[in-house]
């Protein structure tokens, strides 16, 4: 078998150095990373890479940060599988393989203009921020902004300092609810779903994003539906796990769509008939 | 004519012969128990002309069951080498479905951004097809795919007419491949009226295996969600991957690390992967959006005759037959196909 080396492929990974970790709750770290050269990766609110460790393997990872932040980006991993776990390992100094960026990304240039009312639950933040942060850092082109969080107790909470920003902030609107209290904890107690009616929003000039668990979307886009916000107006962030990024390998197949390519950004009326989607 | 020419067949060994002089040459063998491979030949003797579709698909050789990616040593930080492992060879004796399962292969992996390691090996097999007489046996549906008679695909076409093959030469390469053996003649006018007569036999022979049009298919599966055929067939599915292994045109893969012993060097690789197995579709949480293996089956079918409808204009079917011949629980593709028309009926 004859081998031929090529310059570029779609597989190639560029070199990223870790320049800050931080470790979140027990199973989240935090890690920023720099491209060579300082080169922006140039994602969009909403995309993924490819974090690869040479002998590990590679995992798909949302871009938690927004892409007004140029000279580097933050991924937050949750430690679950093989790849995960030997990237909870790594510091500051370290490098890591990067593909991407990936997906097609919360559609901004739709939704400037518009009021948002952002829904995250559990790890759903992690996509979020990105697409919270690049409304913040470019507050005079949108409309009223209202963020939801929901997470399952206090100690899940991820960057909590920066939810306190956003809550004192006077041009957002932010609430904060856990499933479960505890005796420090003085906030909403209750699923996301139950702060949403008490919001009041205009429906038609409302593009509502959504990111959570699986079990999350049925029950939040009722609950936005009932609010009157349109089908095409109710944007979802879906979660596969891509094995390639290039609309190729299968895994993250949605009927004809690749979560890769053609999401992991959906609007609600684009999958509403779509089993299997949420 | 010129696009034609015949191949005499008391010279059929010599043109094996002067094929494998020059490159690999890949073709049907007998492997007992009517099964058959495509494997390395030397000499005509060792082919089987007549076959039913071969165990594995000539997918094996456009995307390998195994390739290497990249290559990488950590000596050098995280730093890869993109690499294409490639051959150069010449298919010889793919029967039409086949012809069609690359046609397919080369649509999917073309659409941007490009499979370059699928890519950079197609250009390098040169195909020479060679067309049935009859059914394979009783698991083939090439007629409701329209791939009984030869569609392209392919650098030159044989079809056996007794004393001589009548040869198609589709590309400048089939050209080349077989003039450079010097045993093909000029094709005259009698040899092609042969050919249409052999070509008319045959469309008396391959009539619609399943109670359904072509174009109607892709309405059956517009209603087929919710079919109890699904439950029935996940009662049955062993999840053991064989359909889709067999199928010239499932192409998913998974991407593994391969290191060497010394833990720096080694190599990433992807390997065919199947929606059938359990964690294909599975999420982080655990959670999977195709648990059962009914789900799993509808997905693999509706890869077949729905998705690639709307992103390509055709089915990824081609009739072979594989995915029923290889199935240990006796799901069968044709019968699958006639209860979903049956219901929507």
């Amino acid at each position: 078998m004859k081998k031929t080396a090529l310059l570029e492929s779609e597989f190639k990974t560029k070199v990223g150095k870790i320049l800050r970790t931080r470790q979140m709750t027990p199973l989240e770290k935090l890690f920023e990373i720099a491209l060579p050269g300082g080169e922006s990766l140039d994602h969009l609110p909403g995309q993924f890479v490819m974090v690869s460790l040479l002998g590990v393997g590679e995992a798909p990872i949302s871009v938690s940060s927004s892409p007004t932040k140029r000279r580097s980006f933050e991924l937050v991993v949750r430690k679950a599988g093989r790849v995960t776990t030997a990237l909870h390992r790594l510091e500051a100094g370290d490098e890591v393989g990067i593909r991407g960026p990936f997906g097609n990304g919360f559609p901004i240039r739709y939704l400037e203009g518009n009021d948002l009312l952002i829904v995250a639950g559990g790890l759903g933040i992690v996509p979020i921020r990105s697409i919270i942060n690049y409304t913040i850092d470019n507050r005079r082109d949108f409309g009223k902004v209202t963020i939801l969080l929901g997470c399952r107790t206090p100690k899940d909470l991820l960057f909590s300092d920066e939810t306190d920003k956003w809550n004192h902030r006077l041009d957002v609107m932010f609430e904060c609810t856990v499933d479960r209290g505890d005796a420090e904890w003085d906030g909403n107690v209750g699923l996301i779903t139950s702060l949403i009616p008490g919001i009041t929003l205009e429906p038609d000039r409302t593009f509502a994003i959504v990111c959570g668990p699986p079990i999350m979307y049925k029950f939040v886009i009722a609950k936005l539906l009932e609010k009157g916000i349109p089908e095409r107006q109710i944007i979802v962030s879906l979660e596969r796990h891509m094995k390639c990024g290039i609309g190729k390998c299968g895994h993250c197949q949605i009927h004809n769509y690749y979560c890769c390519q053609d999401g992991p950004v959906f609007t609600y009326d684009k999958i509403k008939n779509l089993e299997e989607a949420i | 004519m010129k696009q034609y020419a015949i191949l005499q067949k008391s010279h059929f060994a010599d043109f094996i012969s002067a094929l494998a002089v020059e490159q690999s040459v890949m073709a049907p063998v007998a492997k007992g128990y009517d099964n058959y491979a495509f494997e390395p030949v030397t000499r005509a003797s060792q082919i089987a002309l007549k076959h039913i579709p071969t165990i594995l698909p000539p997918k094996k050789y456009f995307m390998p069951p195994s390739e290497t990616i990249l290559e990488y040593s950590r000596r050098e930080g995280e730093a890869v080498h993109p690499v294409v492992e490639y051959e150069k060879m010449i298919l010889f004796g793919v029967h039409t479905c086949d012809l069609m399962g690359v046609q397919c292969l080369n649509m999917a992996l073309s659409e941007h951004p490009e499979d370059i390691n699928y890519l950079s090996r197609k250009n390098k097999i040169a195909i020479i097809g060679l067309e049935c007489e009859d059914y394979c046996d009783e698991y083939a549906s090439c007629h409701l795919m329209a791939n009984d008679l030869p569609n392209g695909g392919y650098d030159a076409f044989f079809t056996d007419l007794g004393d001589y093959f009548i040869i198609h030469l589709n590309t400048q390469m089939g050209d080349d491949v077989l003039g450079r053996t010097k045993l093909i003649e000029p094709s005259t006018e009698s040899h092609w009226d042969e050919l249409m007569k052999f070509r008319e036999k045959k469309r008396s022979v391959f009539k619609n295996e399943v109670p359904v049009t072509h174009q109607k298919i892709k309405e059956v599966f517009d209603n087929a969600w919710k079919s109890p055929v699904w439950s029935d067939i996940a009662k049955r599915c062993l999840a053991c991957s064989n359909c889709t292994n067999v199928c010239p045109t499932c192409y998913c893969f998974d991407v593994v690390d391969e290191p060497d012993l010394d833990l720096i060097t080694g190599r990433r690789r992807r390997k065919w992967d199947s929606c059938q197995s359990a964690s294909f579709a599975r999420v982080a949480g655990g959670e999977s959006f195709r648990e059962d293996r009914g789900a799993k089956q509808r997905h693999r079918y509706y890869r077949k005759f729905k998705y690639p409808v709307e992103r390509f204009f055709r089915y990824f079917c081609t009739g072979c037959g594989r995915c029923s011949r290889t199935c240990m629980a006796k799901i069968n593709l044709k019968e699958t196909l006639t209860s979903l028309v049956k219901e929507l009926n």
